[in-house]
């Protein structure tokens, strides 16, 4: 019955500190959070996806989407002026047009973050580094733990670390709980994003519940993926993850944010996402600072997508940078 | 602030005549004592088209070129021939599908989006599965030699105009009789426009025959000495009249009726999409719906999360013009319609029960109701016992499964029903003691031609669609 404290109106607000207590307690509280319907989750999601977004609508979407991005690289080739190109790019996505706004932030591995950092300085995008021995985690806790505190000394503001998810199937939730709790610690004021790797919790109720362990633990924002599995941000994934938010805003107060990541490539794309927040969680999360888009090629289809509402015409691909 | 620039869908891709006479025998014709009337939009009450209106002399013209496509061509005809003209129909009906359905929610006034992404793909999906039977129908398990009735005369409803005549035409077709088929006086259009997709499709003049008109043409079909069959959906007092008036006579019949269905949900039930289930359940389609959930019964623990989740939810809903492809409700059918909508929730309020509905902006012209729901309802209340055929819920409470069961058990009505929980075996206990012809579980208003339909009590009797629906019209 503890969960179902939590999901009522934001008058009843709860005490949550106590729910991790201990492993039982927490258990109990997780497994006590409403299922998820599959069947069901995944028709309202579809049916959102045909919200038809046009004219005034769908440039505000398009500017909006723009400043969520967290432009990311994230491969064994990236060097320093792989970087700079993309800070480039960052700031300044569409060099022909100066409207047209800069994203949110820029996502690198730990060890390129000071290259980052330089090529950010003054611009106010944020620099985000995936930290934790991404994207598997499974490194011991010291090692992600001092991965963490060497990206944030280097400069940066945002931590995307990973989840422990051979913990959270084992059901080891607090085993989970607690390395997020120390992750945050060491992130001292750089925000924390928790990646939850949906598509190796698979089900739509484990989703929920990571989404409830990591927000306890004190997650900034829940992010879906990282990327690097075959199944990564989904349409249904993001529904129940902005439900959680949704949720624990009523129950606690605070406001947490959520970043669908991988496999997000063009703008329609993008502004299916927006919609699916417009009207599950509602316009407090239609910002950049509670919602984000990880992704690298998806800016430049909303670059194209932008410019051809400016001007009525298409412009072919190469008239957009490819950094 | 995220707000939906205007999307609708094109008109242009109807193209309507400025009046239709009526369809017999393969051809439009006008009738012969000549009268008329008009079908509005009712989003804006502007006047879409003149209809002829059929009289019985016309019903006549219509049962004996009925009788003899039936005699000459259609019941002689090998299945396998059957079900060339009715996949034939299927296809062409997908083809033309946008056209059919802008012209359903120019005239109904659903949003585009149902009539789009609901309607049209059943009514294709029944024409299609028909037309699959239409050779087999001596291994459905009715007997060796099933056979055709004769001529069917229909009767059907402006809830969802085009789906009901596919649900109606499509076995009468498939099992070899050939039809009269009278639609609804405030929604004719679609019905017309599928007379000329059968002559598109080569259809024998005969096999099918479209009289409009209103209840007075309904009952020449209903009581035409040479119809063989009755099919009727519509309200519950309109099938008491033909069940008196077949009585005694040879005729076979369905009636398809009214409903006051209770949608179950337990404590345990995933509660997002058991709120999507809810107002799936009584908004849908204006909730014109006769197997809609308009009896929420929410067991207590649960009862103030699932009402705050529930009204959130009703802000969401998207109320306008029913051409948007944003709209998620549309426009109350007919005035006389919107009339009854108001009597019933001016009475919910009288007995005491309390009135919620969210900010919403209504059309001026045109007949509209906000959705609306009603908390504090009990089982005496007029809003809980009968159907308004409209966009409005009450919410009642229930504590253990069987008080539930009580509940939802307690109606004259017995369409249909629905459960929310994540417990299988309280799924099944609940659906063996339901006196309600569906039962859905952990969704609502899904529809499918593989399954029967039909109620139980005053929601009628037979079923339509699936093996079972086959019955309504062979002689076995």
């Amino acid at each position: 019955m503890l969960a179902r404290m939590t999901a009522t109106a934001a008058s009843a607000r709860s005490d949550l500190t106590e729910v991790a207590r201990s492993e039982a307690t927490l258990r109990s509280f997780l497994h006590g959070l409403p299922g998820v319907d599959q069947v069901g989750a995944e028709q309202r999601a579809a049916m959102l996806a045909t919200r038809s977004i046009k004219t005034t609508a769908k440039a505000w979407a398009i500017d909006l989407a723009i400043r969520m991005v967290d432009l990311t690289t994230l491969e064994g080739a990236d060097t320093p002026g792989k970087v700079r190109a993309l800070a480039a790019k960052a700031r300044r996505p569409d060099p022909a047009d100066p409207s047209c706004p800069a994203v949110a932030a820029v996502c690198v591995y730990p060890r390129l973050v000071p290259v980052a950092a330089e090529a950010l300085r003054g611009s106010g995008i944020h620099l985000a580094s995936v930290a934790t021995a991404f994207p598997s985690g499974q490194a011991p806790l010291e090692v992600r733990l001092a991965d963490t505190r060497a990206a944030v000394a280097a400069g940066a503001d945002e931590i995307d670390m990973v989840i422990n998810r051979g913990a959270f199937l084992a059901g080891r939730y607090l085993e989970v709980f607690e390395e997020i709790v120390a992750v945050k610690a060491a992130c001292g004021d750089a925000h924390l994003k928790v990646i939850l790797e949906t598509g190796e919790l698979v089900t739509y109720d484990n989703v929920r519940r990571a989404s409830w362990l990591a927000m306890l633990a004190g997650a900034d924002f829940i992010k879906t993926s990282t990327g690097k599995v075959p199944v990564a941000a989904t349409l249904p994934v993001t529904l129940v993850m902005l439900e959680a938010v949704r949720d624990f805003r009523d129950a606690t107060g605070r406001q947490v944010g959520v970043k669908p990541a991988g496999g997000i490539r063009t703008a329609k794309d993008a502004i299916r996402y927006l919609v699916l927040v417009n009207e599950t969680a509602g316009e407090d999360w239609l910002h950049p600072d509670r919602f984000r888009f990880g992704a690298s090629s998806l800016l430049n289809d909303l670059l194209m997508q932008r410019t051809r509402l400016r001007t009525g015409v298409y412009s072919g691909p190469d008239y957009f940078t490819l950094d | 602030m995220f707000e939906y620039a205007p999307a609708p869908e094109s008109r242009a891709v109807v193209e309507l005549k400025p009046s239709y006479g009526l369809f017999i025998d393969g051809e439009f014709v006008d009738p012969l004592d000549g009268g008329s009337f008009t079908s509005i939009n009712p989003a804006t009450e502007e006047v879409l088209s003149e209809v002829a209106e059929a009289g019985p002399d016309d019903v006549d013209r219509a049962v004996r070129a009925a009788r003899r496509a039936y005699a000459e061509v259609w019941g002689p005809m090998p299945g396998r021939d059957r079900a060339k003209y009715l996949f034939r129909i299927a296809r062409i009906i997908q083809e033309r599908s946008r056209e059919l359905a802008v012209l359903e929610s120019l005239d109904n006034g659903k949003p585009i989006r149902e009539s789009r992404d609901v309607d049209l793909p059943l009514v294709a999906a029944h024409f299609f599965y028909h037309a699959g039977w239409a050779d087999k129908l001596a291994y459905a398990g009715l007997g060796p030699n099933p056979r055709p009735l004769g001529v069917a005369g229909q009767v059907i409803p402006w809830n969802f105009p085009l789906l009901m005549l596919a649900w109606k035409i499509a076995p009468a077709l498939a099992t070899g009789n050939t039809v009269v088929l009278k639609p609804a006086e405030t929604t004719p259009l679609t019905a017309l426009r599928f007379a000329e997709i059968c002559q598109q499709a080569d259809l024998p003049p005969g096999v099918v025959n479209i009289v409009t008109g209103a209840g007075k043409t309904g009952q020449a079909v209903v009581e035409h000495p040479d119809v063989d069959k009755v099919a009727f959906t519509g309200s519950t007092e309109v099938g008491r009249q033909i069940a008196r008036a077949v009585a005694g006579t040879r005729k076979k019949l369905t009636l398809e009726l009214g409903g006051k269905a209770a949608n179950i949900v337990f404590e345990d039930a995933p509660l997002d999409q058991a709120v999507e289930g809810i107002i799936n359940g009584i908004f849908f389609n204006q909730g014109h719906v006769c197997c809609a959930g308009s009896r929420l019964l929410v067991q207590e623990s649960v009862y103030d999360e699932v009402l705050a989740a529930l009204k959130r939810r009703m802000a969401r809903l998207r109320v306008g013009d029913p051409l948007d492809k944003n709209t998620d409700v549309g426009a109350i059918n007919s005035a006389a319609q919107l009339a009854r909508i108001r009597e019933l929730s001016e009475a919910g309020t009288a007995e005491g029960a309390e009135r919620w509905s969210p900010p919403c902006d209504l059309p001026d012209r045109g007949f509209w109701f906000a959705p609306t729901i009603f908390t504090g309802v009990s089982q005496s209340h007029r809003i809980a016992r009968e159907e308004i055929f409209g966009p409005v819920l009450s919410v009642l409470t229930f504590r253990t499964p069987a008080e539930a069961v009580e509940k939802a058990n307690n109606t004259p009505y017995g369409l249909s029903a629905g459960i929310w929980t994540e417990k299988g075996s309280r799924i099944l206990w609940l659906a063996d003691r339901l006196r309600a012809g569906v039962v859905w579980a952990n969704t609502f208003n899904r529809f499918d031609p593989t399954s029967p339909f039909g109620g139980y009590k005053e929601s009628g009797y037979g079923r339509e669609g699936g093996r079972h629906g086959l019955e309504a019209y062979l002689d076995v």
